[in-house]
């Protein structure tokens, strides 16, 4: 039996997630506890669920350069009115919800490239963001803090979250007629308007959706700093990136794996342990760090042309 | 069995007999240093210091590691996982300068509770489990208008340089200065403009303002901006007042050129990037089981007109005035805290 391309390239993210983890373990056997394991991955929860919200905009062949700025304005909201006042702090993430719908909705109508307003609106949030917490400070409010220190028995609460976060956005990606259409927009937009569906409100359902995981993954982060700054998660935006196409997505195509894109998360939170663990010199741990990336993209790069050459044939 | 017990019996005898039976405690120990910027040269001597010190001290054995760890980006989320993969590990104690005064607790916080003692320093941070060593820098703006007072009883017109605007350094040396001049009225602050912390910055600022000033007897400053607000004076053919300098070489150099053509008078105050060598002893104190105070004050270095020759030779070209830190010194610091 051949294994197929597309289960061939789902396999690898995962592949060289079990690999790095493998090489953590030996390094540092201590890692390989409940305590450990959760120390290891629980910052990738909250990069887990930016990646999810890119992966979603992705989908739909655009790219949010406002990620980290608003997952930052996020966790601002959730560290100040979330805690102080519960009812103004879901209003305004509701609010910001519905301001992530219309722009997907602007971005359609007036065929502006993605980048060119989500870079705009990062101006924005950051500057909301500091607006509301000029000095870094605030609180998480006790159920998030709850939430994100919680220990289940067995499994540590990193890895269940993971698999929460990956069973649920399978389940709407992958699974649910929505989920069908969102990918479809990315593969044939003109397609998806011909059998007669809005493109338009499922454009902007696809950026709300994604502003949904961007305020969860806002309000778990503030859950495991216990307070915010304005400039809390700036490198989200390039991590949640790095992540889906790490997990096997594409940029263009509405190719994307949920499943993938968690584990392209977490396989980025490690590889910075890992490099960690090394005692890389910090002059050389960017490198590493791109270096790493560099040799997963370039293992895909690789079997992309494989593929090709296996269909032409 | 036998071996294991000779083993213990000598290991025993080294506590008992050897030069460093005194902090034996701490012998086993392993300290890490959590960085997270290393793009200027303050903290390039910082990392310098850390090493030579910390060097030594493994060397000797007063503890068993002392690694320093720098995250790749100026982030908070990258130094909490940095200080996540500390505890896992190992580490007995971690000196933490912070990317974010609040941002790190939720790491700061797991490690307490795994039993780790840490240590911030410069960056610190809020998280109560925590000790701090601040720096005073009030009593740094302060203590300018005290060596002015002294110097000219007189008093006269001051111009100020302030830092970064809206960052928290800038607002505590601005309090002290002001203070200062509450306590000397003969003193009065004619005119006040952003420096940045940053010589050419400076000079265009200063160059600006120059016009609009009556005389001008001192320059009051935050560090990084006396060399460039003293080449403004010259540009605008002014005669160079008494200007507070900051310790950087450029700085010293400019002071030196100027002691030695016309015998300039002032002094140069700022924060030692050594100052991670003083964390790393009261870290190595805390483990030694010693009562410390978890909010300590770091002393600034301060370079008077006859140590200016000293402390020039001592410093790298480009770089910042440094002095390290002993354990005495540490426990000097650990005890004025009582």
């Amino acid at each position: 039996m051949r294994i197929s391309a597309e289960t061939f390239r789902q396999i690898i993210p995962a592949v060289s997630l079990v690999l790095l983890l493998g090489a953590v373990f030996y390094m540092q056997p201590r890692a390989m506890s409940y305590t450990g394991l959760n120390l290891l991955f629980n910052l990738a929860v909250p990069i887990a669920l930016a990646t999810v919200a890119q992966m979603l905009i992705m989908s739909v062949n655009d790219l949010d350069l406002s990620m980290g700025t608003f997952v930052s304005f996020s966790a601002c909201v959730a560290a100040t009115y979330l805690q102080s006042a519960p009812l103004i702090g879901v209003a305004i993430l509701l609010a910001a919800i519905a301001v992530y719908a219309t722009i997907g909705m602007l971005i359609h109508m007036r065929e502006l490239p993605s980048i060119v307003v989500t870079l705009g609106m990062s101006f924005v949030w950051g500057g909301l963001a500091v607006l509301m917490l000029p000095q870094p400070g605030g609180q998480a409010p006790g159920w998030a803090r709850w939430l994100m220190t919680a220990k289940p028995p067995l499994v540590p609460l990193a890895i269940v979250a993971s698999v929460v976060i990956a069973v649920v956005t399978h389940l709407i990606v992958s699974r649910s007629s929505f989920g069908v259409l969102v990918r479809g927009i990315g593969g044939n937009t003109r397609s998806v308007a011909r059998a007669g569906w809005s493109v338009l409100g499922l454009r902007a359902a696809t950026y709300a959706l994604a502003g949904f995981f961007a305020i969860l993954s806002g309000i778990a982060l503030v859950g495991l700093t216990t307070s915010a700054d304005a400039n809390i998660a700036l490198r989200y935006t390039l991590l949640s990136i790095a992540g889906v196409i790490l997990g096997g997505g594409e940029f263009v195509g509405g190719r994307v794996s949920p499943v993938g894109a968690v584990i392209g998360a977490l396989t980025l939170t490690l590889a910075g342990s890992f490099l960690s663990f090394m005692r890389i010199s910090p002059d050389w741990q960017i490198g590493a760090q791109g270096a790493i990336l560099i040799i997963v993209l370039g293992l895909r790069l690789a079997f992309n042309l494989f593929e090709k050459r296996r269909r032409t044939r | 069995m036998t071996i294991g017990k000779m083993l213990l019996a000598s290991a025993a005898i080294a506590c008992v007999f050897g030069p460093a039976a005194a902090l034996a405690d701490t012998s086993g120990k392993k300290i890490a240093l959590s960085n997270n910027y290393a793009g200027n040269s303050w903290r390039q001597a910082m990392l310098t210091s850390w090493d030579k010190i910390t060097k030594e001290a493994v060397a000797k054995g007063v503890v068993a590691a002392a690694d320093p760890f720098t995250t790749a980006e100026n982030q908070a989320t990258e130094q909490a996982a940095q200080i996540q993969n500390m505890i896992v590990q190992g580490y007995d104690a971690i000196v933490v300068n912070a990317a974010s005064p609040t941002a790190l607790n939720g790491a700061i916080k797991e490690a307490c509770d795994a039993g780790i003692t840490v240590v911030s320093f410069d960056g610190i941070v809020t998280e109560p489990c925590a000790w701090r060593i601040a720096v005073d820098f009030k009593g740094m703006g302060e203590s300018q208008i005290e060596y002015l007072a002294k110097k000219m009883p007189q008093g006269g017109n001051l111009l100020e340089i302030r830092g970064l605007a809206g960052v928290s350094v800038d607002d505590n040396i601005h309090a002290g200065i002001v203070a200062g001049v509450e306590k000397n009225p003969q003193f009065k602050i004619v005119g006040s403009v952003n420096g940045d912390w940053a010589q050419d910055v400076a000079q265009r600022a200063v160059a600006g303002i120059l016009p609009s000033l009556p005389d001008v007897a001192a320059v009051v400053t935050q560090g990084g901006d006396g060399y460039g607000a003293a080449q403004a004076f010259a540009a605008a053919k002014r005669p160079t007042p008494t200007i507070i300098m900051g310790n950087r070489e450029d700085e010293l150099v400019w002071w030196k050129q100027q002691k030695d053509a016309s015998n300039y008078e002032t002094m140069s105050v700022s924060i030692a990037p050594g100052v991670s060598t003083l964390a790393f002893w009261v870290a190595q104190q805390i483990l030694d089981g010693k009562e410390v105070k978890k909010d300590l004050t770091v002393p600034f270095l301060r370079i008077d007109q006859d140590n200016l020759e000293a402390n020039l030779k001592t410093t790298q070209k480009g770089g910042v005035a440094n002095v390290e830190y002993s354990l005495e010194d540490a426990q000097k610091v650990i005890a004025s805290a009582d």
